[in-house]
């Protein structure tokens, strides 16, 4: 298995899921149902790059750091993205990139803003040969 | 939630004893059936901000109340710097001040319902919604440091409204205590071209007319009458209000940690109020909240742009402004002594009764006015505050309240279908995103009106008004 994502019920917003044979893609696997969330990611081009490093406290703080600060810069830069790339990933440190392209409200079509990533039923775990990353968005 | 766990105070007042680390009990307000069908992490998680240092008197929840991240939503709990107390991100939330405003006109229900489609269709033209929607103010240079510390009268000074309006709005539209320097720079940048604009979600604009007053005395003084057309337009602190709780979120939990606070759960995460960490946090929502004031007032200027289009001699004055997403500082009399407390209310609304001095105007002696918004298809609610029911911080609820997710909202309903069951109804919706309307499916709610007959059974408020929509801009 590669990346994957899902979500989960949550009664006010959004559970995500992130999935993957590595930590790496169980994170990436969470960026793709964060956007996802926001817009159609299907109709959304590998334009432009995004560099994107951030650091936490621990992995699970790591997490909504990594999806926080992509959540920032799709915003700076009046973008959405649609994939991703982690080349150095730590128990707290994490380096990557983000692609995608200028948010075009007659080409895109456009779901919820999301207004942050959550501490709420945050988690990061090995289960099933599986790593697994979860968190609540508020939208 | 289980009711063999609670105990029942009187009518709508149930209590959740105090147990374990609870340092004071639940109060949860609601109808038993409203309380029954709670989900069970309410429970859970006014029991955890029950043990949170400081909290004075109840950890309550509103009969709006389901589950949230931290607090519920439709969660209060006051805090004592005195006493250890804390801030918590939780008890806020990322939409700081994110509030309603309801705007009155001298248009009756006769009056717009031959031209309503034309009025939405301005309203969406000229009002900025939706996901990555920007406003037509670029913030440039240290201007944005304006907004952060004036609030709804930076957006008077540049035009934007009236100065009466500033009367209407919580606080006159501008906290004290409000430090850009505790702002990050990503908080800044994000929010240059975010003022008004309305943001998605359950973020509306609504056209709405009296149907039935409650109160004749109040609604009078209130200046409401039947068949009125009002305007309510319901958003926060967009980007910059997000970026203040992801930036706090962060350093709460570095501040949890220095400072040994047992938390419940990670997103309660707070600093003692009176600490380097709290002191920031808390200055950082003084200027999200005036960062929310001043977008909801440029908003009312573009509504005001938006009705001249059709009625150019249209009276428009501002019924009120209130924050639900908020932390404050407050006078309450706890057991017999007066103390500052800094309330949080997260999905809760104010209402200060007719003796509080912060009131101005009109309201001075009635009360303030609470508005409570339903759901597009259903109704409204605006209420007086009266203080009568001590133990709730001068809290209600905030809206109806979700009963499902909108992961389940998404699976039962169809966006455009939707649209065209409520358009049969009379009511005209707009939306820049189908998916989000699917979402805010009236049948997702609870019934609004049972909510707030708790609030006036309870005397938390009284009725006055009920607003009906005709038409509606979503996000």
């Amino acid at each position: 298995m590669s990346v994957s994502f899902d979500y989960f019920e949550h009664e006010a917003d959004i559970g995500i899921v992130g999935m993957g044979d590595t930590l790496e893609e169980a994170f990436v696997g969470g960026a793709l149902a964060l956007f996802s969330v926001m817009v159609d990611i299907e109709g959304v081009e590998s334009r432009l790059r995004a560099e994107v490093s951030c650091a936490a406290f621990n992995i699970e703080e790591l997490f909504i750091e990594w999806l926080n600060t992509l959540l920032a810069e799709a915003d700076l830069r009046d973008m959405v993205f649609s994939k991703f790339e982690i080349d150095v990933l730590g128990e707290t440190r994490l380096h990557g990139y983000a692609f995608g392209e200028v948010l075009d409200p007659k080409r895109h079509s456009l779901r919820s803003e999301v207004k942050a990533a959550t501490y709420s039923m945050l988690s990061v775990e090995y289960v099933d040969d599986l790593f697994v990353a979860k968190c609540v968005v508020d939208v | 939630m289980r009711l063999d766990l609670l105990e029942k105070i009187k009518d709508n007042v149930w209590e959740i004893p105090k147990s374990g680390d609870m340092l004071v009990a639940g109060r949860v307000f609601g109808s038993e059936k409203l309380v029954r069908e709670m989900d069970d992490k309410v429970f859970e998680q006014v029991t955890n901000v029950a043990s949170l240092p400081g909290i004075q008197r109840f950890s309550l929840a509103m009969p709006d109340a389901h589950w949230g991240y931290g607090f519920p939503i439709g969660g209060v709990a006051a805090f004592d710097p005195d006493e250890g107390g804390v801030v918590s991100v939780g008890g806020v939330g990322f939409d700081v001040n994110c509030g309603v405003r309801t705007i009155k006109t001298d248009l009756t229900v006769d009056d717009v319902r031959p031209v309503l489609r034309k009025l939405v269709d301005t309203f969406f033209e000229v009002v900025p919604a939706g996901l990555g929607s920007r406003g037509e103010i670029t913030l440039t240079g240290n201007k944005i440091y304006d907004v952060l510390q004036e609030g709804a009268p930076w957006a008077v000074g540049q035009g934007y409204g009236l100065e009466e309006d500033l009367t209407f709005i919580e606080e006159g539209g501008v906290v004290t205590g409000a430090d850009p320097i505790d702002v990050s720079e990503t908080a800044i940048k994000r929010e240059r071209r975010q003022v008004g604009t309305l943001g998605s979600g359950n973020h509306y604009l609504e056209v709405q007319y009296v149907d039935e007053i409650y109160d004749p005395a109040i609604a009078q003084k209130f200046g409401l009458f039947l068949g009125q057309i009002v305007i309510s337009l319901h958003c926060g602190s967009r980007a910059l209000g997000h970026q203040v709780g992801t930036d706090y979120l962060k350093t709460l939990a570095g501040a949890s940690r220095k400072y040994g606070i047992p938390i419940k759960e990670r997103e309660l995460v707070c600093a003692p109020i009176n600490s380097p960490e709290g002191e920031r946090y808390f200055s950082a929502v003084n200027c999200a909240i005036n960062y929310a004031f001043a977008n909801r007032q440029v908003i009312s200027h573009l509504v005001r742009v938006g009705l001249e289009k059709i009625f150019p001699d249209a009276e428009m004055k501002m019924l009120y402004d209130i924050g639900h997403n908020t932390c404050k500082i407050e006078e309450h009399i706890v057991d017999g002594q007066k103390k500052k407390l800094y309330v949080h209310r997260k999905g809760a609304t104010r209402a200060f009764g007719a003796k509080r001095r912060e009131l101005r105007g009109a309201y001075q002696g009635v009360g303030q006015p609470v508005l409570i918004g339903g759901t597009m298809g259903t109704a409204s609610y605006i209420l007086a505050g009266t203080e009568e029911n001590d133990g709730a911080f001068a809290s209600v609820c905030h809206g109806a309240g979700r009963v499902m997710s909108r992961t389940k909202a998404k699976k039962l309903w169809n966006g455009e279908k939707l649209i065209k069951d409520l358009e049969n109804l009379g009511i005209i919706i707009r939306a820049h995103s189908v998916h989000g309307v699917a979402e805010e499916a009236p049948g997702s709610y609870k019934p609004v009106e049972e909510v707030v007959d708790v609030i006036n059974n309870t005397k938390l408020a009284t009725k006055v008004v009920r607003v009906r929509p005709l038409g509606c801009l979503k996000g």
